[in-house]
């Protein structure tokens, strides 16, 4: 098991991704430090091996986007769109997280220990997002499967045209978006959020927390539906 | 006199209203009995000036012709110069545009790809992702990265020739995708990860970048994540082009796609697709223009799409700047699209009722929505799907691009070209005032451009 450091002041982002690309699941294991990341974009995307990638700093645009298998810990705030599309792996913001957190995420675990911006967990595809802190508006938006845990407060129109994605809220929901409504918590829901909280390293008690789900109503065509489509 | 000699002699008012013509009183109709707007395949229908309005001047005393037979006329095509490292090598300038699996059954996607791989041209992905028998038969594929990113998968990006981020669509600039809930069968639903049946409505923006400065990271990310190798296109639908392509490049693309008023789609409103974006002629004049005001023609690749039907349109386009073509509806047309009959082990079958039970005929049809292809072609039903034999349909598609290849070459030997990618603004007039104007080049007999040059 080697240990690189790759220190982004001295060498180019690009250097550090196809180093990463030409790990395989054989070498496994190996873990890399991202030193002076000064907020560089695409750190760590595409990875495609079971690679740990450790930053040092804040991270630009995308950190850990199109994730497969690969672990990566940001220990400072990501920009916009980090863990955007990852199809399995972690990815682990320290800090706080911009907008577009787990855009399109299909599979994984985004963990974002402060707050998230806009629209966290757009078009959400089956990964699943904790995030310790509050979220911004519109989040969940159009999020089709996956869940989504909110320890803090959510913005405006949370999960707005929700299809099959499911969202655990602790705090204020300043407003629910078209077709979004509370359910209550079933058992399975209870052992849901017990296992995302504890897999992100999180103390809540799992029954404090309300559901948001779809109510379905926009999923056909209704021309008595008066636009709110 | 009876009641019914007078019916006979009495004289019937008949003048249609223009505003109020018959089309409009449908539309007002319709309207009224379901309160939703009508939903529609295909592209516009209303008469809009288009490559038909051109004609070339050919070569006689002053231009050397070449001979059509005998002469060579290059047609290869290579796109994605500026920073991929891999580059798209294609033998002709005349690709497959965009269109899903879920919009067309995953036969014609195989015949798609069978036919453009035979003649050395790509194909490319839609909405709801890449399918296996997709990237088997087709050689050079190029994968969408879509605003809904349904079944967007890094393991699809890298087996991916080429990578085309699309804003928009010439049918619907500023409209996401729409499927139909009787499209969405199981596989489609599962690769799209939505409850099978739903009317899906795709996002119309992307979900993680928001403007050109967003999309040149965005890019970024994508070269990153192919380790550079792969061109990445960026396709707009037709509507402020000439600053549209300009933010394309800046934000870094490789190639662009512009897609015209003209351009098709499987499902969209009808308000969208006849009244929203500019014909793909005036398009592709401000997109040349946008990339030779950047100094940039040559080195970012241009391919036009929206309405290409013939040679002679493909001709025109690259005479007017494209480095390519793309064509959706007709490389549907090719594969029996509105045709009579469809073809199954050798025999034509009569598709006549099939439209009627669809409220249309052969001519007229534009209803892929609906997933009841009379042909086999825009439908996800197991039994309908089979009226597209994939080896019928390839070569069919095969012929048509072919066909269109040779027109290509004839009118570039007739204009005194070795290269199909030397054809010239020059060599193009223009038959009516609004096709003089929205190409830019002189109306026929005359050194009149209306508008002048250069009207954004
Ligand atoms: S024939 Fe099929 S592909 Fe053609 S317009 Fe009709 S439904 Fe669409």
């Amino acid at each position: 098991m080697e240990n690189l450091t790759f220190d982004l002041a001295q060498t180019k982002v690009s250097a550090l991704n196809s180093y990463l690309h030409r790990q395989s699941g054989e070498s496994g294991g190996q873990k890399i430090t991202v030193i002076n990341p000064d907020g560089a974009h695409n750190i760590a995307v595409g990875l495609d091996s079971p690679v740990e990638v450790e930053v040092i700093g804040h991270a630009g645009y995308y950190a850990g986007g199109m994730n497969k298998t690969g672990k990566v810990i940001i220990k400072g705030s990501a920009g916009t769109g980090v863990g955007e599309n990852m199809m399995s792996g972690v990815v682990h913001v320290q800090g706080f997280a911009s907008n577009g957190a787990g855009a399109s995420a299909h599979g994984g675990l985004l963990i974002i220990d402060g707050d998230a911006g806009l629209r966290c967990g757009i078009s959400l595809k089956g990964g699943d997002i904790v995030v310790g802190g509050s979220v911004g508006s519109f989040s969940a938006f159009m999020a089709q499967a996956g869940r989504m845990v909110i320890c803090g407060d959510a913005g405006d129109a949370l999960g707005d045209s929700l299809y099959e994605a499911v969202l655990y809220v602790k705090g204020n929901i300043k407003s629910l978006g078209a077709d979004a409504q509370i359910e209550a918590l079933t058992d399975a829901d209870i052992s849901a959020l017990t296992d995302l909280l504890q897999q992100s390293g999180l103390n809540h008690d799992p029954k404090s927390f309300k559901k948001v789900a779809s109510r379905r109503e926009l999923y056909h065509w209704n021309a008595d539906a008066n636009q709110e489509y | 006199m009876d009641a019914k000699t007078t019916q006979h002699t009495k004289h019937l008012s008949l003048e249609e209203s223009y505003g109020y013509d018959r089309k409009t009183l449908d539309y007002i109709r319709k309207a009224a009995a379901h309160g939703l707007y009508e939903i529609r395949g295909m592209g516009a229908k209303r008469k809009l000036p288009n490559f038909d309005d051109l004609v070339f001047l050919g070569a006689s005393m002053s231009r050397y012709a070449l001979e059509g037979y005998r002469e060579k006329c290059a047609t290869k095509t290579i796109l994605g110069t500026r920073f991929a490292k891999k580059p798209i090598e294609l033998d002709i300038p005349i690709t497959v545009a965009g269109m899903s699996f879920g919009a067309l059954s995953a036969n014609v996607k195989e015949a798609l790809g069978r036919a453009a791989s035979e003649v050395g041209t790509s194909t490319t992905t839609g909405d709801g992702g890449m399918t296996p028998e997709e990237r088997q038969s087709s050689k050079t594929l190029v994968y969408q990265c879509l605003p809904s990113r349904y079944g967007f998968n890094p393991d699809d990006v890298r087996r991916a020739d080429a990578i085309e981020v699309v804003i928009g669509q010439g049918a619907k600039p500023g409209g996401g995708g729409m499927l139909l809930g009787q499209k969405v069968s199981a596989r489609v639903a599962g690769m799209r990860t939505l409850p099978a049946g739903v009317d899906q409505r795709s996002a119309c923006r992307h979900p993680d970048w928001t403007g050109p400065d967003d999309l040149a990271i965005k890019i970024q990310e994508l070269r990153e994540m192919t380790d550079w190798e792969k061109p990445i296109y960026v396709k707009v639908g037709a509507t402020r082009t000439f600053n549209d392509v300009k933010l394309a490049v800046h934000s870094g693309a490789d190639v662009i796609v512009v897609d015209g008023m003209q351009g098709g789609t499987a499902a969209t409103q009808t308000c969208f697709i006849e009244h929203i974006g500019i014909p793909t002629l005036a398009a592709l004049r401000q997109a040349v223009d946008a990339l030779e005001d950047l100094d940039m023609k040559g080195k970012v690749q241009l391919i036009i799409s929206g309405g290409i039907r013939s040679g002679p349109d493909v001709a025109k386009a690259l005479a007017m700047g494209a480095d390519a073509v793309a064509i959706g509806q007709g490389v549907m047309i090719a594969l029996g699209c509105n045709g009579d009959t469809y073809c199954q082990k050798g025999k034509h079958i009569s598709a006549l009722d099939d439209y009627a039970a669809l409220g249309t005929a052969p001519g007229f049809c534009h209803h892929c929505h609906t997933g009841q292809c009379p042909v086999g072609i825009t439908t996800q039903d197991e039994i309908l799907e089979q009226r597209l034999e994939p080896a019928v349909g390839a070569k069919h598609l095969k012929n048509y691009l072919k066909t269109l290849n040779m027109e290509l070459t004839t009118i570039a030997r007739a204009c005194g070209k070795q290269n199909v990618h030397h054809l010239e603004k020059e060599d193009l007039v223009a038959l009516t005032l609004e096709s003089a104007a929205m190409a830019g080049v002189p109306l026929a007999g005359t050194s009149w451009i209306p508008g002048g040059s250069g009207i954004r």
